[in-house]
């Protein structure tokens, strides 16, 4: 039997302008983005069925987390769709991407626009970073899951995940210096990458003169806030003759959560639900992590890319650190290249779908200075930290 | 130690006030099950173990452990003090979590595994369950 997934492919990338304030609205991005991919694609927007998008909600949300809802780009684009979808709850940022490839499976839709957009550094200005809860009307009462984590002074992600870490530091003897070498693999990336906010390079002594924000996280540890939009099109696997590039064939997705969807509350602090995500996607496909070139991994916070390097098998649980000591092996010439074109840390925080545009343009071939020398066969892909995780693995067709 | 610090407080409901208020007698409750006994946090309707509806606030003995923590050094709300923030294990169930701070304590001698026992902050009608040192 052919798994659903097996009838999609990504036909189509686009990403829009990337930058720390572009000062550009969501949907001037978006369109910007899901222009470029439709014509990547071979396609018009007469050809688009169907549109899904992470989180939704509309571009009224606060912070510049939010791009424009599904209903305002099919509206922009005029586009007469069999099949609409946005949300935030599922398989992490990937849900989108994962709803659009059920879509097609199910043949509710022949090609999904799926997009993500982020105006999150326009949003903040020169303000920085603004915790969670402390905005607006946050000062009220608190309720709901909130109110376990914000009278703490535990306003952040940061501050959330920090604690997985430094569990995964005392159960593992994981250190500052293994993990610092996430950020300074993503910068060695960036700088290959035209679109990356953050270039300049990046030493052990300089990832240990940051400022710490949370121990063990300090600022390199944490993503850089940006403005872009992200755009790809799902279609139906037959399309894939009518484009005149590669494309990337959908082969597995990953969306299990089995312990507890709580930040602190789950089982395994060191794993969280990445172990879930990922282990699921194995059992999805004959292919093995062995069988993967290129690793784009979320990287919110540089832990999670660790997280995702065990709950996807490129390592034993707790062997992360070991894996990644030194960078060698997650370099772009080394045995599994990881977060190619900079990672959320240096390239820039699109939110989950910088990892799935650089997986398909590896895939593809057309990363420039830094492809990944040979061919490109199989891409891992995993967002989310925490309780939320979503994975997907591609292959080259074509 | 120095001024409380500006904090968001919780949102009282029926559901969630016995837990925000059990500090006003020294003592932290949990809702437990009345039929199988397993300790529900956070409250709920029913016991997620076995379905029972028997549930009601039991006193618990305060002291647990740090299962893990981070030290604060980013000024999200206008403070400058570094602060402990603590995943706390309850002695009385694994996996039982409170994410809460650590009041009067030495910043260096933290350290997964540190011995805690309750402490309250009030602010207003609320008492915020708060850890500390247990020298016991």
């Amino acid at each position: 039997m052919t798994s659903f997934e097996r009838r999609s492919i990504i036909s189509g990338v686009g990403q829009s302008a990337v930058g720390r304030r572009l000062n550009r609205s969501g949907m001037d991005l978006t369109l910007e983005a899901a222009r470029a991919a439709i014509a990547d694609a071979g396609l018009t927007t007469a050809d688009i069925d169907g549109i899904s998008t992470y989180p939704g909600g509309g571009s009224a949300a606060p912070g510049g987390f939010a791009g424009p809802g599904s209903p305002e780009v099919q509206d922009a684009l005029r586009l007469q769709v069999n099949w609409h979808s946005g949300g935030s709850e599922g398989a992490a940022q990937l849900a989108a991407v994962i709803n659009a490839v059920m879509a097609v499976g199910a043949g509710l839709a022949r090609h999904v626009l799926v997009y993500r957009t982020v105006t999150e550094a326009t949003a903040q200005g020169a303000g920085g970073r603004q915790p969670i809860g402390l905005g607006g009307g946050g000062r009220q009462g608190v309720s709901g899951t909130m109110q376990w984590s914000l009278p703490y002074r535990a306003y952040s992600a940061a501050n959330w995940l920090a604690m997985n870490a430094q569990r995964h530091f005392h159960e593992f003897g994981t250190t500052a210096e293994q993990m610092a070498m996430i950020p300074i693999n993503a910068r060695k990336n960036a700088a290959l990458n035209p679109k990356a906010v953050y270039t300049d390079p990046m030493t052990l002594d300089d990832y240990f003169a940051s400022r710490m924000i949370t121990t063990p996280f300090r600022l390199f540890d944490c993503d850089a806030p940006v403005d872009g939009s992200t755009a790809l099109i799902v279609s139906t696997a037959e399309h894939a003759r009518d484009v005149d590039h590669p494309v990337a064939r959908v082969e597995a997705v990953g969306t299990a959560l089995r312990g507890r969807p709580s930040w602190d509350q789950f089982d395994d602090m060191t794993t969280m639900a990445a172990r879930d995500a990922g282990a699921h996607m194995w059992t999805r496909t004959d292919l093995k992590p062995a069988d993967v070139d290129v690793a784009e991994l979320y990287d919110g916070f540089s832990f999670l890319a660790m997280a995702w390097l065990e709950a996807l098998g490129f390592c034993g649980h707790g062997e992360s650190g070991a894996f990644i000591e030194g960078g060698h092996r997650i370099a772009l010439d080394g045995e599994l290249p990881l977060n190619t074109h900079g990672g959320q840390l240096s390239a820039g925080r699109l939110h989950g779908f910088g990892f799935i545009h650089e997986a398909c343009v590896q895939l593809r071939g057309t990363a420039g200075a830094r492809q990944v020398a040979g061919s490109v066969e199989v891409a891992a892909v995993g967002n989310g930290g925490g309780p939320i995780a979503g994975a997907m693995l591609l292959t080259r067709e074509g | 130690m120095s001024a409380a610090p500006f904090r968001v407080l919780p949102h009282l409901d029926d559901e969630n006030r016995f837990f925000w208020t059990s500090g006003a007698d020294g003592q932290l409750r949990f809702l437990r099950c009345g039929d199988c006994s397993e300790y529900v946090h956070p409250p709920a309707p029913e016991c997620p173990a076995c379905a029972g509806r028997r549930l009601s606030p039991e006193v618990v003995s305060g002291r647990g452990e740090v299962f893990s923590y981070t030290i604060n050094h980013q000024q999200w709300d206008g403070s400058p003090e570094p602060y402990v923030i603590a995943l706390v294990e309850i002695d009385e169930q694994i996996g039982l979590r409170l994410t809460t701070n650590l009041a009067d304590i030495d910043i260096d001698r933290v350290g997964v595994g540190l011995r805690l026992k309750v402490c309250f902050e009030q602010q207003g009608d609320v008492f915020l369950p708060m850890f500390t040192g247990d020298d016991r």
